[in-house]
């Protein structure tokens, strides 16, 4: 896929979105690593992705509250 | 004209309603509610009197939804992949605007109104990427899962995910965070 070692930014979101949804090899996760240690506009990126899982997860018991 | 016309007209809105739940575009809902009333004054000599009215119409328009969706199912996988946010890039693909951190997130998880303006982000998505997304998030299947359900590929999935995270992101960070 991604052949090069450094990563740019576009890349770098499709990876963190695909993270949560798959298993990423290890050279992917090397080169996110990387990428996120200088970058700190995708290291935010990074965790709104993760805030937004929570949120989501979140969302069901607001929805129905007259569970117990 | 006649009785049953008009009592089968009476029922549009609670058909849309019924629609609505499960086609998220106002104008497909719109088209698939029109079909179903269509067959109905066709068929009139099926219903004959032998059930409810408005079970009979919903039996119509569950089949027109199921269709429906599976016509989008096959419209679907000729969509791009994502390309609606190249314009977040440059032509080095570095972000145009480097994103900032969100404000104490976590405080936002306790307020009742985040949650209205997610569900209102949420509604905002294409139909299938929020069925992605809500199979995904919401109710934690895995794209294997997910692939199988919507019938789409396990890239195309991936993709649909993407998107919708993206969107989603730009609509709270517009809707909620900078407000």
């Amino acid at each position: 896929m991604v052949q090069n070692m450094i990563l740019n930014c576009k890349e770098v979101t499709r990876l963190v979105s695909q993270g949560l949804d798959r298993h990423l090899g290890f050279g992917e996760r090397l080169r996110l690593r990387l990428h996120l240690a200088i970058c700190d506009g995708c290291a935010n990126f990074r965790q709104q992705m993760l805030f937004l899982r929570k949120a989501m997860a979140r969302l069901a018991d607001f929805e129905s509250p007259e569970e117990s | 004209m006649n009785d049953f016309r008009s009592r089968v007209e009476g029922e549009r809105a609670y058909l849309l309603r019924y629609a609505s739940l499960q086609i998220r575009d106002r104008h497909s809902a719109e088209d698939v509610v029109q079909e179903a009333l269509l067959a109905a004054l066709a068929g009139e000599a099926g219903f004959a009197g032998r059930s409810n009215l408005r079970t009979w119409l919903t039996g119509i328009l569950k089949h027109k939804i199921v269709d429906a969706i599976r016509r989008s199912s096959r419209d679907a996988s000729v969509v791009p992949d994502g390309d609606e946010f190249e314009a977040l890039f440059d032509e080095r693909g570095h972000w145009v605007d480097s994103p900032a951190a969100w404000g104490d997130p976590g405080a936002s998880l306790e307020q009742k109104q985040f949650f209205a303006a997610l569900e209102d982000c949420l509604a905002r998505l294409p139909a299938k990427t929020a069925q992605a997304f809500t199979l995904r998030e919401h109710l934690g299947l895995d794209t294997g899962e997910i692939c199988k359900e919507l019938g789409v590929t396990a890239t195309h999935c991936w993709v649909l995910l993407y998107r919708a995270r993206m969107a989603l992101r730009q609509c709270l960070e517009a809707g909620w965070f900078k407000t």
